[in-house]
């Protein structure tokens, strides 16, 4: 991964408390996965950026080599990786998604 | 495209002790959800414990051989809380 490519992914991370690099838009969703991010990120009412991997190929491939994750969504609060859809879906059941969000929206 | 076999042994060649469930979504071998049970999670956050099992499947994936991967992992204590 180039510096420029890195400094690119850092800054959306750190410039939005809750950033999603998904397929397709949040109206759209190209994919049952990323789906399932917005709805989760939706049903809390939180506002949450999003930037879709399939309109740059560039963000597509680095972002699997910036968090030594291989699959998309990706889920950023606060600068840090929180997981895909599957991690997601577990945090928002358990009631620990609402928690990081809150913190991370307050600070 | 691979077979459930394939994911199961994939996964267990990198956590031994590891029971797994692989369960093809579409019938086409290529969708997958996957529930991983084992000892080797213990301590470990969510992002680590998926990221051991992808890592078991690093080729698959990349290769795109497995398209979709949903996946559950559990330390043994905590999967017998969900039976």
């Amino acid at each position: 991964m180039t510096p420029e490519l890195k400094e690119r992914i850092d800054n959306l991370v750190q410039q939005n408390k809750i950033m999603v690099f998904m397929k397709g838009t949040k109206l759209m969703p190209q994919c049952g996965f990323s789906n399932n991010v917005v709805q989760i990120l939706n049903t809390l009412g939180v506002p949450f950026e999003t930037i879709d991997v399939l309109d740059d190929s560039e963000i597509r491939n680095g972002i699997k080599e910036y968090s030594s994750w291989p699959t998309i969504p990706q889920v950023y609060i606060n600068g840090e990786f929180v997981g895909g859809s599957d991690i997601l879906i577990e945090l928002y059941q358990k009631g620990e998604l609402q928690q990081m969000v809150e913190v991370a929206l307050a600070s | 495209m691979i077979s459930p076999q394939q994911v199961e042994a994939m996964i267990k060649a990198e956590l031994p002790d590891a029971q797994v469930q692989v369960q093809d979504l579409t019938g086409g071998g290529d969708h997958y959800q996957v529930t991983v049970v084992s000892s080797q999670f213990a301590g470990k956050g969510l992002v680590k414990q998926h990221q051991l099992v992808y890592g078991a499947l690093q080729q698959a994936m990349s290769t795109e051989a497995i398209h979709a991967l949903a996946l559950k992992t559990y330390t043994p204590d905590n999967f017998k809380q969900t039976v």
